[in-house]
């Protein structure tokens, strides 16, 4: 993104092409973070869940980078922070499974991971989902910023 | 027309049923406007319509959670990477000559007539013995309510039920991040390089290609990396 033309002559000429984009963007991505982790933990009762919330959080990310730049972004999340997201939440998933495995059920089997196995299954399920949510967020992200990275900003002319 | 005449109530059909019907119409014309249009990002951006369109049918079809993903995938973040991508190759496809498409049509309009022929085969929207809504799904149907305890069947298919498959869906979306990440790393150069061939020290400025790149940078950034190629 380019910096504001502040040299114009005119002085009501617009500062900032994007100021409408900025300040909606700005209002808006708190709300989309929220609607996803919302999605996250409403996955039982309403349609939505690991898969859904991931892609709605990573989109919130992606969204701010396209409205205030690449570097920006990768201070608000960065990018070490990818690799550890993407690792934790498969091995969160596989973890969940192996702990079952010890727990004398098989693999993946919630139900003994608590003496009333309808809790277990709580259990299991909100610990898959959220193994889940890490996973995708992180590569969402992941191959928005490899793709995003390998360009010069485009400057406001070009488009 | 026995396709729809076992299906619900007239009642409910009609309005519904014309939905679908202008919910298709307007996939075909988006489909033909993506096969007609050379500038890429509008083909970018026509898929990302058809994504919603597709989204929105879904929804009339009662398939909520697929709806969501497609919505949020769909036209979300792949026009998103789409766009990134085209940003690396080019702005504009070139036509493709009508003798090489030759082939494709043939291949699209028997795909197509096996797909037509496939439809009589098909069970009617809503039958209660179609494959999907018996065997197993009647036992998970069934079976949500006493062992799971959650309202959305949905998740605890995906989760319980069906958690190896979801387990493997995991691992798929890791193993993509990781080649990604493997392939392209994820810092990037942002179009800024410098290699040493010869013992010469050339840079995205000074190379002999620069020229044939347009320069779309800020202008005290095409300054510093001549700064580095210099130093």
């Amino acid at each position: 993104m380019s910096k504001p033309d502040v040299t114009s002559e005119t002085p009501y000429a617009p500062k900032d092409p994007h100021v409408v984009l900025r300040v909606i963007a700005k209002f808006l991505i708190p709300l989309i973070a929220l609607f996803g982790f919302y999605v996250q933990f409403h996955g039982e009762y309403g349609p939505g869940g690991g898969f859904q919330a991931g892609v709605i959080l990573a989109a919130s990310v992606i969204l701010y980078a396209l409205i205030f730049g690449l570097d920006e972004v990768k201070r608000a999340f960065p990018p070490w922070l990818i690799r550890i997201g993407m690792t934790l939440g498969v091995l969160l998933y596989g973890g969940t499974g192996v702990v079952t495995f010890f727990m004398g059920g098989e693999f993946l089997n919630y139900s003994v991971l608590n003496e009333n196995s309808i809790a277990g299954q709580h259990y299991g399920i909100i610990a898959v989902e959220l193994g889940v949510l890490c996973a995708v967020t992180s590569v969402m992200i992941a191959i928005f910023y490899a793709f995003g990275s390998r360009q010069p900003e485009t400057s406001d002319e070009d488009w | 027309m026995t396709l729809f005449a076992t299906a619900a109530e007239p009642a409910f059909v009609v309005p519904v049923l014309l939905l679908d019907i202008s919910l298709m119409a307007l996939l075909v014309v988006v489909a033909f406007a993506i096969v007609k249009m050379r500038s890429l990002f509008g083909i970018v951006m026509l898929q990302g319509v058809y994504s919603l369109v597709c989204a929105a049918w879904f929804v009339s079809l009662d398939a909520v959670d697929v709806a969501f993903t497609e919505a949020a995938v769909g036209a979300g973040v792949s026009t998103v990477l789409m766009l990134s991508a085209m940003l690396l190759a080019d702005r504009n496809s070139t036509p493709v000559p009508m003798n090489r498409q030759l082939g494709a049509l043939v291949v699209v309009i028997l795909a197509g007539a096996a797909m037509l022929w496939a439809v009589g085969d098909m069970p009617a929207f809503g039958d209660a013995h179609s494959p999907a809504n018996s065997y197993v799904g009647t036992d998970f149907l069934a079976k949500t309510a006493k062992e799971v305890q959650i309202p959305n069947v949905v998740t605890a298919v995906l989760a319980s039920y069906r958690g190896y498959d979801t387990f493997g869906e995991a691992v798929v979306i890791f193993a993509a991040g990781l080649g990604v990440l493997l392939l392209l790393g994820l810092n990037g150069n942002a179009g800024r390089w410098v290699a040493k061939p010869n013992g010469q020290t050339i840079n995205d400025r000074t190379a002999p290609s620069a020229a044939l790149a347009e320069d779309n940078r800020e202008p005290e950034k095409q300054i510093e990396s001549e700064e580095e190629a210099s130093s």
